[in-house]
């Protein structure tokens, strides 16, 4: 079996990500030190998520037009690898967070009240929630026409929650977490060029990575749902 | 299973900030750990995971593959 040429291009970005997020130079802050590195990785699981969860809408509402199966499957793929990319980033988030943002004078727990009342993450955990909620709510639907349609609308309604939740609200209200000002690690005047060189291939690499995991889940479960599919042809 | 993980992983980033103790006057970078090399060693031990994880990803999707020739047949 050869690869596609998409797969093997995600395969030499991530380790190019890897090798030159490592090496390459990169400014030297006070606070952030090494960490900055961390933009290759914890940054590229949102936007990961971003684009998937654009995937996700589009066959949505390819679905609600159609009414295929298929894109119902696929929908709800892509929103859980999607899901599933923000949970990573949330959880790196706080694994950063709590080596840079936490004041060592305090003791942890006090750090910890502050750092979680941040409007970023509780406008991210607002969204994946949201996103959580789409899977209760198909599970808890057994008609299977009826699952695909009522959650398609729900995904039409959780993307555009994704605006206020991510984009809006952090925007409006102070915070710690870098890019109040504009759109954090596309403005050209706050990421260094050096970084631009690896920042880039990163996040075409994991978005790469998501989609083709989501492949794999679609696939299986077309061969899993093949009678209904073929029924309905 | 995967939420106990997934607990363990949040409560880690919040013990951490407990050991981090000393305030940093001046930004510190790894230069020393570059200039004798051992960095290489981070970045051997990240792509060997990193591409550990591309070889499972692959073998899956060898088997789908197989898995939708054989529905096809039949």
């Amino acid at each position: 079996m050869r690869l596609a040429w998409w797969k093997i291009s995600s395969i030499l970005l991530l380790c190019y990500a890897v090798a030159g997020g490592m090496l390459l130079p990169v400014p030297a802050l006070s606070q952030l030190g090494e960490t900055i590195r961390n933009l290759y990785f914890h940054v590229c699981m949102w936007f990961a998520m971003m684009i998937l969860f654009t995937i996700s809408i589009i066959y949505s509402i390819k679905y609600l037009n159609k009414s295929d199966l298929r894109h119902d499957i696929k929908a709800k793929s892509y929103a859980a690898v999607g899901t599933y990319m923000g949970l990573l980033g949330y959880s790196t988030g706080a694994i950063w967070a709590s080596f840079t943002w936490a004041d060592p004078n305090n003791p942890a727990y006090a750090s910890f009240g502050s750092i979680m009342r941040e409007p970023k993450l509780i406008g991210a955990a607002m969204a994946l929630l949201i996103y959580g909620a789409y899977f209760i709510l198909r599970s808890s639907i057994k008609d299977m026409d009826q699952r695909a349609r009522v959650s398609a609308v729900y995904n039409v309604f959780a993307y555009t929650m994704l605006f206020p939740s991510i984009w809006i609200i952090p925007r409006l209200l102070p915070s710690l977490h870098p890019g109040q000002e504009g759109n954090p690690a596309l403005n050209f005047n706050d990421i260094d060029s050096r970084m631009r060189m690896v920042f880039y291939p990163a996040v075409l690499g994991w978005t790469l990575l998501g989609a083709w995991i989501t492949t794999l889940k679609i696939r299986i479960e077309l061969i899993q749902e093949k009678k209904i599919l073929t029924n309905e042809k | 299973m995967k939420s106990k993980i997934l607990s363990f992983l949040l409560s880690m980033g919040i013990l951490t900030s407990k050991a981090q103790q000393t305030v940093q006057t001046s930004t510190t970078m790894a230069d020393g750990m570059r200039s004798n090399g051992k960095i290489y060693v981070v970045v051997a031990v990240l792509l060997t995971i990193l591409l550990g994880l591309i070889a499972y990803v692959i073998r899956i999707d060898k088997k789908v593959s197989r898995l939708e020739k054989d529905s096809k047949q039949e």
